[in-house]
């Protein structure tokens, strides 16, 4: 469509319900304004009972997520999209339900071959049935400390906490347990915080120079993300070009292994002797002022309004699945 | 391709190595964004303590601002008087009155909502590292002016009948035997944000004899003086003295905050450095709210505005009173507020105010964590709700949500024992924790 000079009108969605609202408003107004500066018409719109009918309403358009957390990032509302045959920009709801998940992508990830942390998934129950006292003491003997504790389904570090000693698990537990009823607990891997972008902008998936993350305070948390200057970025990251192509290997395959589509972004950390560890897949990453994968398509020499609009073009080409049913709902 | 890229070393701030010390707390707060959420209507927000103007009559006030700029445009929209409009400061001392203080309008500044007043006297008055005295728990609002201007704040504890007199001897006493610069004490003490105590007369005269023995100056914060449920109010610190008192007082809850009108009353020496300082910070406070109030004030029966207001927030704090005790589980206790906007919580031990906030928000409940109104990291087992906003029957389904996730937590509590540090224990966050002035 975009071919023939026609630009779409995009529905940027951001803000929904999940504790990373106020993020997900940030990053949507960027996509906005870096959408709008390529020519494209946009709608700014939350999620609310209302969103369906405004779809239904703006016949033709594409839909670009810039949800986290969740409903934007568990895939429940790609499905709702792909159901109703409306265009969206970003990977399909059965990827992102897996990609979610820390525990469950971890498992995929670690199969297709990735160095990932020691990691158990335990819900709160568990803790009750088994001995809150026993389980702790188990999980501080097979990790040992330090170790990482953090909500299974949750981003922007929220509940995440590193435990340096046994009593302070219980709290860690609780912290990550405010965030959703599954915590992951895992070995923490000592080194170098990179993260990498993957976009496919419809001639196959790239990575973009890998990120590096150095917090003032040592610790990549919500105030170190999302206070300007309080975190140090180096793009390309300080790394061995082997290194380097190592990091963009894996990310690669993150993405491939999970089924993404158009874009994600890769956490990982790289041990002393270089070896990328995965961490976490963002489907949906940020993309406020403080956010890294801004920071990587400027650095390849991209502007973030041409790769938005790359991908916003590569999702009308594609469609949506079931077209007639959009019309259906814009009928009741 | 990537050795050929240019690497960008950057934090994403160029102006990071040029801030003043001042700025170095003002940064993201996970809690704060979480008000972010508060803000949809699925959520029931006992959070913010927005003033609930529902009742203003809108026709009167457009009728007002309507004649304002057709007869008095001109004048309305200039520059105009540093200590403020001469109109509104004679108005104001009638509305002081209504509560005992007898004030000239000489003695008034106009100032952008008492907010500003409160900044100007922090100003004039303290130096990084003096020692402003403030209630435990205090408003948020005054702990980030305190923090802004780099003072150390010192709690002084408080019971079900407002400050301790007791414990504020002891605060000044200890701190002066440590060589301590205390520059004023700040209290609330009709209807207190967030803690909803009222000092009764007793304490406040007990307050200012301690006060006026230890020449210590008292800075009286009063915004929800007029808006008592019960009886006449009690005479604010004010009126029962001159010397040792300013006075912050506000429009935002007894009109509307948007104006952003309030002033400070105060001593004359005090009151031309306040000018001077007001001068220097806006060049004068805005002119045409302080001619909107003026004409609301002239045009309306704004004593019986404030009945209207008054009846609404009772019904309110009723709710709120009948929610909580239909829904809190043992252990928990509250204020019984008689006028104002809050309600303060007590949890049970162990149970962590900052901690469940997410799983609130999940629960589609938000309340202010106790941590936001203490300077010092305590108030973890407290939390502020507020009843100025939400519909009654709303207020009853916020706290039955509330009360289902303290039986979570409770639940959580059982299983991973006290899992909470103890009191002491927290990074002082205070002031980022609580949501903004335009979050319901």
């Amino acid at each position: 469509m975009a071919d023939n000079g026609y630009l779409p009108t995009v529905v940027v969605l951001s803000g929904g319900l999940s504790h990373e609202r106020d993020v997900s408003l940030r990053s949507g107004r960027r996509v906005s304004q870096a959408l709008r500066s390529r020519g494209y018409e946009v709608v700014e719109s939350d999620v609310d009972t209302s969103l369906l009918s405004r779809l239904a309403e703006l016949s033709g358009s594409v839909v670009f997520p810039v949800l986290h957390g969740e409903a934007g990032e568990d895939g429940s509302l790609r499905e709702v999209f792909d159901l109703l045959g409306v265009p969206f920009v970003g990977s399909i709801g059965s990827a992102c339900r897996v990609a979610f998940d820390k525990s469950i992508a971890t498992t995929v990830i670690g199969a297709a071959g990735i160095r990932t942390p020691t990691q158990v998934a335990l819900p709160y129950e568990t803790f009750r049935e088994l001995g809150a006292q026993v389980l702790v003491r188990a999980l501080g003997d097979q990790l040992g400390f330090p170790m990482m504790v953090k909500p299974s389904r949750c981003g922007s570090a929220l509940g995440c906490s590193k435990v340096t000693r046994p009593e302070e698990l219980p709290a860690a537990m609780v912290g990550a347990y405010a965030y959703g009823s599954v915590a992951v607990i895992e070995e923490f891997i000592e080194g170098t915080e990179v993260t990498v972008a993957v976009v496919d902008r419809g001639r196959g998936p790239i990575a973009l120079p890998a990120v590096e993350i150095r917090p003032e305070s040592g610790v990549y948390d919500y105030t170190a993300r999302y206070t300007a200057g309080a975190t140090r970025f180096l793009c390309p990251a300080e790394l061995d070009p082997d290194v380097a192509n190592s990091c963009a290997d894996a990310a690669l395959r993150v993405h491939g292994a999970l089924g993404l589509r158009d874009l994600s972004r890769t956490d990982l950390i790289l041990t002393s002797d270089g070896e990328p560890v995965f961490l976490e897949v963002n489907v949906s990453p940020g993309m406020t002022e403080t956010s890294a994968v801004p920071l990587a398509i400027e650095t390849a020499g991209w502007s973030l309004g041409k790769m938005c609009a790359d991908l916003v073009h590569a999702a009308s080409a594609r469609g949506g699945k079931t077209d007639p049913l959009r019309a259906s709902i814009g009928a009741r | 391709m990537l050795e050929r890229l240019r690497r960008q070393d950057t934090r994403l701030d160029d102006y990071i190595d040029r801030y003043a010390a001042r700025a170095h707390g003002m940064t993201a707060s996970a809690i704060r964004a979480l008000f972010a959420v508060a803000n949809r209507p699925e959520v029931v927000s006992l959070a913010g303590g927005m003033p609930n103007i529902t009742d203003l009559p809108l026709d009167v006030v457009g009728d007002a601002l309507n004649d304002l700029v057709l007869h008095d445009g001109r004048r309305a929209m200039q520059y105009g008087s540093g200590q403020g409009e001469p109109a509104i400061r004679e108005a104001i001392c009638e509305v002081m009155r209504l509560e005992d203080i007898s004030a000239h309008p000489d003695d008034v500044m106009v100032t952008v909502g008492s907010q500003q007043g409160l900044d100007l006297l922090t100003r004039i008055f303290c130096n990084p590292g003096d020692v402003v005295l403030c209630e435990a728990p205090s408003y948020v609002g005054a702990l980030g002016v305190f923090r802004s201007y780099q003072c150390e704040v010192v709690h002084v504890a408080m019971d079900d009948q407002g400050l301790n007199p007791e414990a504020l001897t002891e605060a000044i006493e200890a701190l002066r035997a440590a060589g301590r610069t205390v520059k004023f004490f700040y209290t609330i003490p009709s209807y207190h944000n967030p803690a909803g105590v009222t000092q009764p007369l007793d304490r406040r005269i007990e307050l200012l004899r301690i006060a006026e023995q230890a020449d210590l100056l008292v800075v009286e914060d009063n915004p929800y003086g007029l808006l008592g449920f019960d009886g006449d109010p009690i005479p604010p610190l004010r009126s029962l003295n001159d010397d040792h008192v300013i006075y912050l007082g506000s429009f935002s809850k007894t009109f509307a905050p948007g104006f952003r009108v309030g002033w400070v009353l105060a001593p004359h020496a005090v009151r031309e450095k306040l000018v001077l300082a007001q001068e220097a910070a806006t060049l004068c406070p805005p002119v045409f709210s302080q001619y909107a109030v003026t004409a609301y004030l002239m045009n309306h029966d704004w004593r019986g505005q404030i009945k209207i207001f008054r009846e609404m927030y009772r019904e309110r704090r009723d709710a709120m009173m009948a929610g909580l005790t239909s829904h809190m589980p043992a252990g928990t206790s509250w204020t019984k507020p008689e006028g104002g906007f809050f309600v303060w919580l007590s949890l049970p031990p162990g149970i962590d105010s900052h901690a469940m906030l997410p799983r609130a928000v999940t629960a589609r409940v938000a309340y202010v964590p106790g941590t936001a109104f203490y300077a010092d990291g305590l108030g973890s087992r407290h939390m502020r709700l507020s009843y100025c906003f939400p519909t009654p029957e709303r207020i009853i389904e916020g706290t039955r949500r509330l009360g289902e996730v303290l039986e979570y937590e409770a639940r959580m509590l059982e299983i991973f024992g006290t899992a909470v540090e103890p009191e002491s224990g927290r990074l002082a966050l205070g002031p980022r924790e609580a949501p903004g002035p335009d979050q319901t």
